[in-house]
C-alpha cells in the first residue's frame, strides 16, 4: 500500500506540467477514477485548504490523500513520491542540458502543452462545479469569489476566509428546517 | 554548513509561501539576494526550466536551486526543506478535520469553501488562457493566437464530445498538444 502510494504520486508528478492547477486533471483521473482514493468533492476541499495554507498545493494535496489512506507515514510517503521525479529530472537537466528551456523545440512543445492544460483545467472545473455548486447559494459564492479573484488583487487567503464565513452564514440563517436549500 | 542553511532557507519559503509554486518565487529571490548562492538571472533561467519540465513548479525550482548551490545532496535537501512545512501542517489539519468533520459549522464552512475553491481554480484557468491565446501585437487581429485557439477547440472536441477518445488519459492530450506545438510552431 505504501509502495502503491509512492508510485501513484510519482506518476502524478511526472505527468504534471506547471503548478498545482495543471495537476488537477491528472489527480481526477488517477485518484478519483483509477484508485478511488478520493472523490471530486474531496479534491475541491483539498484545494480549498491547500490554497490558504502554507506550502505548495501539489504537496498539500499529496499529504492529504496519503494521510487519509495510511496515516502520517502515508502522508509523508505520498509527498516524497510526488517530488521524486522532479529530483531526478531536474538534476539530469541541470547536469546535461543547461540551455534546455531555450531550445526552439522545447518552446514550441510547451506552447502546445499550455493549450492542452487550459482545456484540461476547463474540463476539470466543469466536473468539480457539478459537485460543489448544487444550488443558487453555492452559485452565488462561486460567482462572487470568481469575480473578486479576477478583478481585484485581494489575497487568496482572504477570499477563502470570506467563503468559509459565507458558508456558515448561509447554512445557519438561510436553510430550511430539513437542512436543505430550496432551488 | 551549507546543507543546514539550505534546509533552513527553503523551510522558510515552504512555510510562508501561501498558494502554490508561483508564491515561492519571491522567497527564492530573497534567498539569492541574501546568500549570493546564485544570481537573479540564474534564477530566471531556473524558473524557466522548472516551468518546462514535469513536476510541480515550486518543487522543480527548489531542486534546481539546491543543485546549483550544493550539488545532488543540495537539491534533495532544498526540496525536503520546501515540502517539510506542508507535510507537517497538512497532517495536523487533516487530523483535526477527522475529528470535526461532522461538526455543523465545519460542514457549513466547507459548503462555501468548496464553491470558492472551484472559482479560484477557474480564475487560474482564465489567467493561463490569457497567456496562451493572446500574444503581443498592435491590432486586435494580431493579438489573437489563432493556431492555439484552433488546437484548443480540437482538444476540447476530443476530450468532451468524441466518444472513442473522451476517456483517454489526460497525458495523451498533453503529448498530442506538445507534438502539435512542434509541428505547427505554436
Amino acid at each position: 500500500m505504501l509502495f502503491d502510494l509512492f508510485i501513484t504520486f510519482a506518476k502524478i508528478g511526472v505527468m504534471t506540467f506547471g503548478g498545482g492547477y495543471a495537476m488537477l486533471p491528472i489527480l481526477q483521473r488517477e485518484l478519483v477514477e483509477n484508485k478511488g482514493w478520493s472523490t471530486e468533492e474531496d479534491l475541491a476541499d483539498y484545494y480549498a485548504i491547500g490554497q490558504c495554507t502554507p506550502g505548495i498545493i501539489a504537496i498539500n494535496t499529496a499529504t492529504f490523500v496519503g494521510t487519509k489512506q495510511r496515516g502520517i507515514i502515508g502522508g509523508i510517503v505520498a509527498s516524497l513520491g510526488m517530488v521524486f521525479p522532479s529530483l531526478i529530472i531536474i538534476t539530469l537537466i541541470a547536469t546535461v542540458l543547461t540551455t534546455f528551456s531555450e531550445l526552439e523545440i522545447v518552446k514550441h512543445a510547451f506552447a502546445g502543452i499550455r493549450v492542452a492544460v487550459v482545456v484540461l483545467i476547463f474540463n476539470s472545473v466543469v466536473k468539480l462545479f457539478k459537485g460543489a455548486v448544487k444550488d443558487y447559494y453555492a452559485l452565488f459564492v462561486f460567482i462572487l469569489i470568481f469575480l473578486l479573484a479576477l478583478f481585484t488583487s485581494l489575497s487568496t487567503v482572504l477570499l477563502i476566509v470570506v467563503s468559509a464565513v459565507l458558508g456558515i452564514v448561509i447554512n445557519t440563517f438561510l436553510k430550511n428546517k430539513k437542512g436543505e436549500i430550496k432551488r | 554548513m551549507i546543507y543546514l542553511s539550505l534546509f533552513y532557507e527553503f523551510f522558510k519559503a515552504g512555510l510562508f509561501a501561501v498558494g502554490g509554486g508561483l508564491a515561492t518565487i519571491p522567497f527564492m529571490k530573497e534567498i539569492a539576494l541574501k546568500t549570493g548562492w546564485f544570481t537573479l538571472s540564474q534564477l530566471t533561467d531556473m524558473i524557466a526550466v522548472s516551468e518546462s519540465t514535469p513536476g510541480p513548479m515550486g518543487v522543480n525550482c527548489a531542486t534546481y536551486v539546491g543543485y546549483e548551490t550544493a550539488g545532488l545532496l543540495g537539491g534533495i535537501i532544498a526540496t525536503l526543506g520546501l515540502i517539510a512545512p506542508s507535510i507537517i501542517i497538512i497532517i495536523i489539519i487533516s487530523k483535526i478535520l477527522e475529528k470535526f468533520r461532522n461538526n455543523k459549522f465545519v460542514d457549513a464552512a466547507f459548503f462555501g469553501l468548496r464553491a470558492a475553491s472551484v472559482a479560484l481554480i477557474a480564475e487560474a484557468g482564465v489567467s493561463v488562457a490569457e497567456l496562451t491565446f493572446i500574444i503581443p501585437g498592435s491590432t486586435v487581429f494580431e493579438m489573437i493566437n489563432y493556431k492555439s485557439i484552433i488546437l484548443a477547440f480540437v482538444i476540447l472536441y476530443f476530450t468532451r464530445w468524441c466518444k472513442p477518445t473522451k476517456k483517454l488519459h489526460p497525458i495523451v492530450f498533453i503529448g498530442f498538444a506538445a507534438l502539435c506545438g512542434i509541428i505547427f510552431s505554436l
